[in-house]
């Protein structure tokens, strides 16, 4: 099979898996989501893979922890965050940070 | 406030939010192509994933070299607070059958949640109106918004050139930001970046973010002191 159709299936998959999340929750009996276990492990699910996908995403390259431009710009990101910017305004901002510091040859 | 000002006030809000939020779907778009896939695909994945959560980590995992089933599985665990706001919205929404139950839940995400959920309790119609408004009008303008970074996204050439990487990293950083008021919400985001980084160099790319999620069982299995410190 090839990498393409593999992804296609990967996508479709995805789309699947998601839409019966989101419906399961509007037929299933209110009491079997009731479980304060359940509750608080899937609000912590999302907080963990967050973090993690940013930290991955911010700091390696492959299989190696890599500090560069990326770092700069995060750190800017953070500070507008803070500030309350416009989620746009973030990842623009970062872009542009990344980019600029690449242009001048850094990171 | 009258019952239709009210209403008028939820239809508002969704067209603001929807806006706002379409907008960063210009993001994504230039992201997932950014990450290998084509204009197609990065399209299908607004059209049916339709969560921004999910469709970042698809892409993310992709972008950093894991499989394709490490993505699915990634972006569906990403998912799972979706089922939770169709719980919360289900009483507001019922009586709810067929082809529309099917359509609620694919615009159940956390924008039009939070917008049916933000009207008085007591007027359901006005939250009707918030949900719907909202779920549609983001399902719109995320999608037409998808398409303009996809194009973007492979008019350019190198994306690191234009920082693409560190505004994955962003956009990340900035679902997770409104998530980190407690202080528990706090160490686990702290203690999940931490084991996925030290997971990096021994695992294959994408375990180690699932692997983070082992760290929100372990938080969320015993019951908190204080009920009020468990993020939404």
């Amino acid at each position: 099979m090839s990498d393409y159709i593999l992804m296609w299936i990967a996508i479709v998959a995805a789309g699947a898996l998601a839409w019966a999340t989101k419906y399961a929750g509007h037929v299933v009996p209110e009491s079997w989501l009731e479980n304060p276990r359940v509750h608080r492990i899937a609000a912590y699910v999302t907080v963990a893979l967050l973090a993690a996908l940013f930290a991955v995403q911010a700091v390696t390259s492959g299989t190696d922890v890599v500090l560069d431009a990326r770092v700069a710009a995060v750190g800017v990101a953070a500070v507008l965050l803070w500030r309350r910017a416009p989620f746009i305004v973030v990842v623009f901002a970062a872009a542009a940070v990344a980019a600029g510091l690449r242009a001048l040859g850094w990171g | 406030m009258t019952a239709m000002s009210r209403r008028d006030a939820a239809r508002q809000q969704a067209l603001s939010v929807s806006l706002a939020t379409g907008a960063y779907a210009v993001s994504f778009g230039a992201l997932s192509v950014a990450a290998g896939l084509d204009v197609w695909q990065t399209m299908a994945l607004s059209l049916l994933v339709f969560s921004g959560g999910s469709q970042f980590a698809f892409v993310g995992v992709l972008g950093a070299g894991g499989t394709a089933a490490a993505a699915v599985a990634t972006s569906t665990f990403l998912g799972l607070r979706n089922g939770f706001y169709g719980v919360a919205l289900a009483p507001v929404l019922r009586p709810l059958a067929g082809w529309r139950r099917a359509w609620a839940a694919q615009v159940t995400i956390d924008e039009s949640t939070a917008v049916a959920l933000a009207q008085p309790a007591d007027d359901i119609r006005a939250r009707r109106t918030g949900f719907w408004w909202t779920g549609v009008g983001v399902f719109v303008a995320w999608n037409a918004i998808t398409v303009v970074g996809a194009l973007l996204g492979s008019s350019i050439g190198d994306p690191a050139q234009w920082g693409l990487d560190a505004a994955a990293a962003a956009a990340f950083l900035g679902l997770l930001w409104p998530r980190l008021a407690t202080t528990p919400a706090q160490a686990v985001a702290a203690a999940s970046a931490v084991i996925a980084l030290v997971l990096t160099p021994v695992l294959p790319s994408g375990l180690p973010i699932l692997a983070a999620a082992l760290v929100a069982v372990a938080a969320g299995w015993r019951a908190p002191r204080a009920p009020e410190e468990v993020p939404e």
